[in-house]
């Protein structure tokens, strides 16, 4: 069952007249992981910054077609790009959290950086916090060296240990759907491989979409993988088909290597 | 020949250097010379017409502390306003103006307050000086704050508003406190400025020999009072003046060093 889909989705960016993004079509289905794939400029970054609208940080840019995500409450689909309240955009972004390429830790403790989604979404209850962040640091895997120095800063934690934190601080708030942008590039392949198996681990609860230039990163770990070139979608399929038999010729050579 | 010329730069560079420092020398062992010979802590009991400087250092710290009251939040909200919320050519207006008023000459500044403020109100007071000094600070904080603020990488305001947090409240909690320390040496430089500043105060609040607490009144300034004192012609005046100028000095001075003590140690 997909949790998000993207319909006929075109990305302009400001000042610029030709889109990043032409005419995507392609379903984030729940509970699983989906690779977006593709060489450098191809676009998948900025689809993945489209599904939580983070893209309007910076004003000026134009969506076409439609983002739907399911609400988990009601069950219906609705378009993401309609939304034009700031406080839907932020419910929309406590819905559909984002983990970014280089570590995010706010200045200010552990305990705190966890804290932060859940306070600002209004929970006040002392125990009931102190509770959620235990959760999530377990969740992110990060309890365990952690829960000794939860008051000491965050910025003093290793490149690995704080994308933890913000993979943490991410679930603390309980999203639908989690998007990684090149989580792992930044890390040592020791922090990558911790992050690749808390990803497979947090699909149980969570739907996750991940922007990766690491194809074996993606076969390792991904259920679905999407090759984007060029602001198209080339293909999307299960994870084993685009890597073993991909019905198109420009996902093979990429795949295979030969450019990219 | 690349070698020769290469010496030749550099002793001449070391040179024109040792003449700044020789000069910058020459200042300090004078002052500490003349000063540290007329200090007594009897200094810092007496008002000015007692022939002590108490009511002068309480005064100038109080103009530059509203000074301070005044510059500081205004100087952060348009240093805020032009790094996370101005958009178009506003934001690039409003730096060029304040990189103008910052490169003003301070005595234009008393000259304009006088102009504004004395004049219409009737009178030299306090006030006129704390806001004149406010003028001379507003665009040192707003540069601070726009510089700081635009070292805060952007990523960090992705994540905030990606947790679902306000552009506000990502300002106030996340940008402003990764920014903090920087933002406080800054703040602290522009006091030390201020603290020193005597040309805004010329015209605007005088000074005044005795102690006073009535901003509305003409009010006592120690580097004020250090300019009438060195015009005067008993010998008993200049060496109070000189004792004023290395307080003043060692006052500023040690405001510095915090703030290069705050900016080496940020982490």
């Amino acid at each position: 069952m997909p949790v998000m889909n993207i319909k006929n989705f075109s990305f302009t960016y400001p000042k610029v007249d030709h889109p990043s993004l032409k005419n995507i079509t392609l379903p984030i289905m729940k509970d699983k992981i989906t690779a977006l794939i593709g060489p450098s400029g191809c676009g998948k970054s900025t689809l993945l910054r489209s599904m939580n609208r983070i893209h309007d940080v910076y004003p000026g840019n134009k969506y076409d077609g439609k983002i739907e995500l399911l609400d988990l409450e009601t069950g219906k689909m609705n378009n993401i790009l309609e939304i034009k309240k700031e406080n839907e955009l932020i419910k929309l972004r406590q819905q559909v959290g984002m983990i970014f390429q280089k570590p995010t830790p706010f200045p200010m403790s552990i305990f705190e950086n966890v804290a932060y989604g859940l306070k600002i979404a209004g929970l006040k209850n002392k125990t009931e916090l102190a509770d959620r962040v235990e959760q999530a640091l377990k969740d992110g895997a990060l309890w365990k060296e952690v829960h000794d120095r939860l008051g000491k800063s965050a910025m003093g934690l290793s490149g690995g240990q704080q994308q933890r934190l913000c993979i943490a601080r991410a679930v603390a708030v309980k999203p639908e759907v989690l998007l990684f942008d090149e989580p792992t590039s930044a890390l040592d392949p020791i922090s990558t491989g911790a992050i690749e198996e808390l990803l497979v681990e947090l699909k149980k609860d969570v739907s996750i979409a991940i922007v990766t230039h690491n194809m074996q990163q993606a076969s390792r770990i991904s259920d679905y993988t999407a090759f984007m070139y060029l602001g198209d979608l080339i293909e999307y399929d299960k994870t084993e088909t685009i890597f073993l038999n991909p019905k198109e010729k420009t996902t093979e050579d990429y795949i295979t290597g030969r450019f990219g | 020949m690349r070698l020769i010329v290469n010496k030749i730069f550099l002793s001449l560079s070391v040179f024109s250097a040792l003449i700044g420092l020789a000069f910058l020398a020459w200042i300090l062992v004078t002052l500490f010379i003349k000063g540290l010979g007329s200090f007594h802590f009897g200094l810092f009991l007496n008002d000015l017409i007692d022939g002590g400087l108490r009511n002068l250092i309480v005064g100038q710290f109080i103009l530059a502390g509203l000074a301070s009251i005044i510059g500081i939040p205004l100087g952060m909200a348009a240093g805020i306003y032009i790094q996370e919320y101005g958009r178009g050519r506003y934001p690039s207006i409003i730096r060029d103006l304040s990189d103008i008023m910052m490169s003003a000459p301070s005595i234009v500044i008393g000259a304009f307050v006088y102009a504004v403020i004395v004049v219409p109100t009737g009178g030299t007071s306090g006030y006129a000086g704390a806001i004149a000094l406010a003028i001379m600070m507003i665009p040192v904080v707003i540069n601070t704050t726009d510089n700081m603020l635009s070292l805060v990488p952007k990523e960090l305001r992705e994540a905030g508003i990606a947790l679902g947090a306000s552009k506000y409240r990502v300002i106030l909690d996340i940008v402003i406190k990764a920014a903090k320390v920087g933002i406080m040496t800054g703040i602290l430089l522009a006091f030390a400025r201020i603290i020193g500043e005597t040309a805004p105060l010329l015209f605007t609040s005088e000074t005044s020999n005795y102690f006073s607490l009535d901003l509305s009144e003409s009010f006592p300034s120690l580097t004020v009072s250090i300019y009438d004192l060195a015009n005067e012609p008993e010998e008993s005046s200049r060496d109070l003046a000189w004792a004023a100028s290395f307080i003043l000095t060692v006052l500023v001075l040690i405001i510095n060093l915090t703030g290069r003590f705050f900016t080496r140690h940020k982490d």
